[in-house]
């Protein structure tokens, strides 16, 4: 029984990964049939972004706040990659809809090209381009009314446009004269060490726990909390789904779904940042970082069900306790005098590596059963 | 088309491949050894690319794991001239073996020692493993972008498998064959890489007219009838399920070929193949080329491979970006790719619109709507 409970600890904090991972990416690709392989480039932005957080809050200025780092990392990022992803889905994805596989070899590009960015750009000319981006694209949203409908308005955001810009060159040198790290490109992975409240071990129910992985499950629970609330509650969640149950009535009825669409993307890319703060906290941060996660993001959303949330966390739960059991070879210790080729199997899946060689074929087991995941969506049409 | 314009085809054709058959016959001596090397290596990727243009051009499968079927072949090659080499090592086995304690040689390579098998497992095993992979996807109607996360996750499958195996086949350092013996020649020398070259130039046309050869037909109809339309296609009483797995086996032995060529070509082999970005890449030749024309496959992989190596000497961290932006565009602007664009009315309108050819006064012809419907 302890030994069971073991697992479930540990399948959570492993499945919590996975889950803040995929639930940006359950949004995108669940609601809006998006497949977007820069997903994890975004989550690698989330995690740099961490990463640059860390080393301006060590300047002398912002030192007493050192310990709360994390919190803001995380809002940073969330706005970070929902950025990018905005400017993803206005340049790009948006001409795209309705054929997901072109989607796919385009937002492949993206990905390329962000990995390549990170590698050869200075994260302070990087972050100065971010900051730039997020003025240019806010500050028109705050003119009056009046200049909004007058006809020079493009004059006005021309002028914001440049304002941003000014900013933007002022803050990136400004960052990379203060922070010499932060000035120079580099391909090498960087470490991201956690406040001193947030190292060590905690002891839950007789499991010692690291406290970075109750951080993860943390975050991971009000992300989920949030986007559940924002979904359900929020005008906006409620035209997301309209739209997605019926695009073409949406817009007979006056909803605006290129806006819906902005904001979807917007929010998906921006979890995949809050992710990214997760990831960054387990281990280094490097270009190749989103790689890791992206395909099995993929398969939690396949295996939960596209378009729903509960699948997503049912899945990655699944998944995560399932790894666990299988990559430390519980069963034999839950069942210690099996007979000896049985043993032996279980022996040679009992590897990080092997384990998910065996949790992928699962996936696909389990597919050949119920091809539309956990909780399909429920319907009449041929397609489906 | 009148006869005139069949002559002259015919006849441009004739030159075509009298031009062909003479820079093939003369590439060995009139390009530097590396130079052939490379060249040879990517018409081997023409043939895998020529299997992604099969499934994802005619048939609309999108498979991002032809890696899988790619690195079998691969093995299958280097496990046969690892076997046929390793006969001054302990127990007659290849050398890495013993370095992980492997007394005999483990019992499913025992065939590979005969060249006539290897021939053969070289493009059946994939095959056959794509069949299977393929049928049991296809039965339960996974189709899109299911069946490309699919295949991707497959592919990761395979590489950590592959990854993790020291005893079987020395894992992530994979199998060498350059140092090994081939005929009593050394097969990383100049004149069995010489050999090889034109065995690939050879196969790369054979594969190019049995892909053509298959879409030409009935066959070739219902499989661009399942990428239009795929329930039309059952409801007219045909099995797509059967199809579209003969179509991805097919594409698996093109694919077995491809990497089997390629391995004794770079004189490796190992799970780096089976990497997600590698398989992408395979599906970025064919869309930039042109899906839907095997042509455009061909040259496509040649020439984004060819530029890949050219600017990669240059400026090595531009390729990136260069691959990324080379993607986005031919997506957002030529769907179709550069040859299907060429083959289209858009060159034409180009120049009109630059005023290079004089513009016609009326409609050439109506505009029918080949697909029938909206």
């Amino acid at each position: 029984m302890e030994l069971l409970l073991d697992s479930i600890f540990n399948g959570i904090a492993i499945g919590s990964v996975l889950l803040v991972a995929a639930l940006g990416l359950a949004i995108v690709f669940g609601l809006m049939g998006v497949i977007n392989l820069a997903h994890g480039e975004l989550m690698m932005l989330g995690a740099y972004t961490t990463y640059v957080t860390q080393l301006i809050f060590k300047l002398p200025i912002l030192k007493p706040f050192y310990n709360w780092y994390v919190i803001i990392s995380i809002f940073l990022a969330f706005i970070v990659s929902g950025v990018v992803g905005i400017i993803l889905e206005k340049t790009i994805i948006r001409k795209l809809y309705g054929s997901p596989l072109e989607t796919l070899l385009a937002t492949w590009g993206v990905s390329l090209i962000l990995q390549q960015f990170v590698r050869s750009v200075p994260l302070s000319y990087g972050s100065g381009l971010i900051i730039s981006l997020l003025i240019g694209m806010v500050l028109p949203l705050f003119f009056p009314t009046k200049i909004k409908e007058s006809i020079k308005f493009k004059y006005y955001k021309l002028a914001s446009w440049s304002f941003a810009t000014l900013i933007g060159i002022l803050s990136a040198e400004l960052i990379s004269s203060l922070i010499s790290k932060l000035g120079r490109a580099s391909s090498r992975n960087v470490d991201v060490t956690a406040p001193a409240w947030m190292r060590g071990q905690i002891e839950i129910l007789g499991n010692t726990f690291p406290k970075t992985r109750l951080m993860i499950i943390i975050i991971t629970l009000i992300s989920v909390i949030a986007i559940i609330c924002f979904l359900n509650q929020s005008a906006w969640g409620i035209r997301i789904r309209a739209v997605t149950q019926n695009r073409q009535m949406c817009d007979c009825l006056g909803i605006s779904t290129e806006k819906v669409d902005v904001i979807t993307f917007g929010i998906g890319s921006g979890l995949a940042g809050v992710a990214g703060v997760a990831v960054s906290l387990l281990g280094s941060v490097g270009p190749n970082v989103g790689g890791n996660y992206i395909v099995g993001c993929f398969m939690v959303v396949v295996l939960g069900g596209v378009g729903n949330l509960l699948g997503t966390i049912f899945a990655s739960f699944g998944i995560g306790i399932m790894t666990d059991l299988i990559g430390a070879g519980r069963l034999l210790n839950i069942w210690p005098n099996m007979p000896l080729s049985l043993s032996n199997t279980i022996n040679f899946f009992a590897t990080t590596s092997m384990a998910r060689v065996m949790i992928f074929a699962l996936i696909v087991i389990f597919l050949q059963f119920k091809p539309s995941g956990l909780f399909p969506q429920k319907g009449r049409m041929v397609e489906s | 088309m009148n006869t005139k314009n069949i002559k002259i085809n015919g006849r441009l054709k004739f030159i075509f491949w009298v031009l062909l058959i003479a820079f093939v016959v003369a590439a060995p001596s009139l390009l530097p050894v590396f130079r052939l090397n490379l060249l040879g290596r990517y018409l081997s990727l023409a043939i895998v690319a020529l299997g992604v243009d099969l499934i994802w051009g005619f048939t609309g499968l999108l498979s991002l794991g032809q890696g899988i079927f790619f690195t079998l072949g691969g093995y299958c090659v280097a496990m046969y001239l690892q076997l046929n080499s390793s006969s001054e090592f302990p127990n007659n086995i290849p050398e890495f073996f013993a370095l992980y304690g492997v007394k005999d040689l483990p019992f499913f390579w025992a065939p590979f020692k005969s060249l006539f098998f290897t021939l053969f497992a070289a493009w059946l095993i994939p095959a056959l493993v794509a069949a299977i992979l393929g049928f049991l996807v296809f039965r339960n109607r996974i189709k899109g972008v299911y069946f490309s996360i699919l295949t991707q996750a497959s592919l990761l499958v395979f590489f950590n498998f592959f990854n993790g195996q020291q005893k079987l086949i020395n894992g992530t350092n994979g199998l060498k064959t350059d140092v090994t013996q081939l005929f009593g020649q050394m097969v990383g020398s100049e004149l069995i890489q010489r050999y090889f070259f034109w065995i690939t130039v050879f196969l790369v046309i054979t594969a190019w007219f049995f892909s053509k050869w298959l879409i030409k037909g009935r066959f070739g109809n219902i499989l661009i009838g399942i990428r239009d339309d795929e329930p039309r296609v059952r409801f007219t009483g045909y099995n797509p399920v059967l199809f579209k797995t003969i179509i991805f086996s097919i594409a698996g032995a093109l694919a077995g070929i491809s990497g089997a060529l390629y391995t004794v070509q770079s004189g490796i082999v190992s799970p780096q193949f089976m990497t997600v970005p590698f398989s992408i890449e395979m599906v970025i030749w064919v869309a930039v080329g042109g899906r839907g024309t095997l042509l455009g496959a061909i040259l496509g992989a040649v020439f984004i491979n060819y530029a890949k190596s050219l600017v990669s000497e240059a400026l090595p961290a531009s390729w990136m970006f260069i691959q990324g932006g080379l993607f986005i565009l031919v997506v957002t602007t030529l769907p179709q790719g550069i040859l299907g664009w060429l083959y289209s009315e858009s060159p034409r309108n180009l120049l009109q619109r630059f005023g290079f050819i004089r513009k016609i006064k009326t409609y050439p012809s109506l505009e029918i709507n080949k697909n029938g419907e909206s």
